[in-house]
């Protein structure tokens, strides 16, 4: 497949692992955390942390969006999806994320009339096909995906689709990039940027890593040449003492992002004043909410929201995973009490969670093939 | 859920609305390219959720790609030169 393959090449990624392996010093430990679970999914599935010095330590970040989601938001949806006459749609990721009231699954399975989708636009069509039903779309997601939710609002506008609501959970990257920064238990020496979070917002949102806090950025494709190079890139800072925002990503990034795509964002939403963020709790200017012009498709508006927030059970570490601090196998649950079947914390759902990367590529310990 | 896979342009099927053919690896179905500016048959597109995010653009593909395989020649150069020497 073009655009692809092409990335994957094995015999290029070894040429690069050689680069990196000359560009780092000997006695130094670097961490690199890659922001975006789309990443963690990429570096895992095709090894890509194995072809790497062991001094070369990947560390996970934040951006999963199915991750973040906290537990009292699923339940604000189970109890939605449970209303009289509720068509409830969510993409697939979302039925197994564990609320403190079960999940969306379990509640399909109860009588809840709860349906997956790939895009907004087809619980938009759901709803224009079911005049007589109320249609929720339980929209997650960054800056990436929040785009086609407003798209889709805007035509559920101008076609007068009555039936239609969005439960909105978007989320903005940059908020708990602060927070990690600012956290203390945290030392990082550079970012790999997301890579499709930086198509909509561009390169240049990241600027204030390395302006207020001495770090390089890469922003980074998905295929582990890619990532390689990006890791590369970012050593290659460190080792000519630079430190600025880098685009590897050329191809589908530019530089300032997607204005059009920019323009529907701040059309159909505005900023809460704070969001909860599972494991990260809550961080202010985080999330998204549908705008005046759009309030009345607003889920939140439209239904009794219990709107309750629910502690995320003890045994549960994603909060750790998420930062970074721990890996996935230092859980004390991981793989026994919480694997994908039955996941006690968000990162074990999604494939881009960092738990289910490690559980569903083998990552049980700490050894690793150095090359 | 925040994977995203290129595609090919077909034709645009709805002007109105924005939509579009696209063939992925074979497979044919339309997404929406309103986040786009103008989209042609034949160009490349990202998809995410249904709706093209991007257009992939052929010059800075084919540059990174160029700079991967420049570092590939180099490793095969130094390999080929590692098995030329004959230290004692
Ligand atoms: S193993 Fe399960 S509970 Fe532990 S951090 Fe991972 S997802 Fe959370």
């Amino acid at each position: 497949m073009k655009y692809v393959d092409e990335y994957r090449d094995a015999e290029l990624g070894r040429a690069l692992a050689a680069e990196i392996v000359a560009t780092v010093e000997p006695g130094r430990h670097y961490k690199v955390m890659e922001v975006c679970g789309g990443h963690t999914h990429t570096i895992y599935k095709y090894g890509v942390d194995d072809l790497l010095p062991a001094n070369v330590e990947l560390v996970h970040g934040p951006g999963c969006p199915v991750c973040v989601i906290p537990m009292g938001r699923v339940d604000d949806g189970v109890a939605v999806a449970h209303e009289e006459g509720v068509i409830f749609t969510c993409f697939g990721d979302m039925m197994r994320v564990p609320g403190g009231d079960g999940t969306l699954l379990e509640a399909k399975a109860e009588g809840a009339d709860i349906r997956m989708v790939y895009s907004p636009l087809d619980a938009l069509r759901i709803a224009r096909e079911n005049p007589d039903r109320e249609v929720v779309f339980f929209a997650v997601g960054f800056e990436t995906t929040a785009p086609s939710t407003a798209l889709t609002l805007m035509r559920a506008k101008a076609e007068g689709v009555r039936n239609f609501s969005v439960f909105c959970n978007h989320v903005t990257i940059v908020p708990p990039l602060r927070a990690l920064l600012e956290s203390p238990d945290l030392r990082l020496d550079g970012f790999i940027g997301p890579g499709h979070v930086s198509t909509v917002v561009g390169a240049r949102p990241f600027e204030f890593i390395p302006a207020d806090y001495g770090k390089p950025v890469v922003i980074s494709g998905f295929e582990p040449l890619d990532l390689l190079q990006s890791v590369y890139m970012v050593l290659r800072q460190l080792a000519d003492g630079r430190c600025e925002v880098e685009n590897q990503y050329k191809r589908v990034v530019p530089y300032d992002g997607n204005p059009q795509a920019l323009a529907v964002l701040a059309e159909v939403f505005e900023l809460r004043p704070h969001f909860e963020w599972r494991g990260l709790g809550f961080i202010s200017h985080s999330g998204l909410k549908l705008s005046e012009a759009y309030r009345d498709f607003d889920s939140e508006l439209r239904f009794a929201v219990p709107g309750v927030r629910v502690a995320d059970p003890k045994a549960c570490q994603c909060g750790e995973v998420l930062k970074g601090v721990i890996k996935p196998w230092e859980c004390k649950v991981f793989g026994t009490a919480c694997t994908p079947e039955r996941p006690i914390g968000t990162c074990m759902v999604s494939s881009e969670g960092a738990c289910a990367a490690y559980y569903n590529y083998g990552r049980f310990a700490r050894e690793r093939v150095v090359v | 859920m925040c994977l995203a896979i290129p595609g090919r342009v077909l034709e645009i099927v709805d002007e109105r609305n924005r939509l579009a053919r696209v063939d992925v690896a074979g497979v044919q179905r339309n997404v929406n390219v309103g986040l786009l500016d103008a989209v042609d048959a034949g160009d490349w597109v990202l998809i995410h959720v249904g709706f093209a995010m991007s257009k992939v653009d052929e010059e800075e593909a084919q540059t990174t790609l160029g700079l991967l395989q420049r570092m590939g020649e180099a490793y095969e150069q130094e390999l080929e030169d590692l098995k030329g020497s004959a230290i004692g």
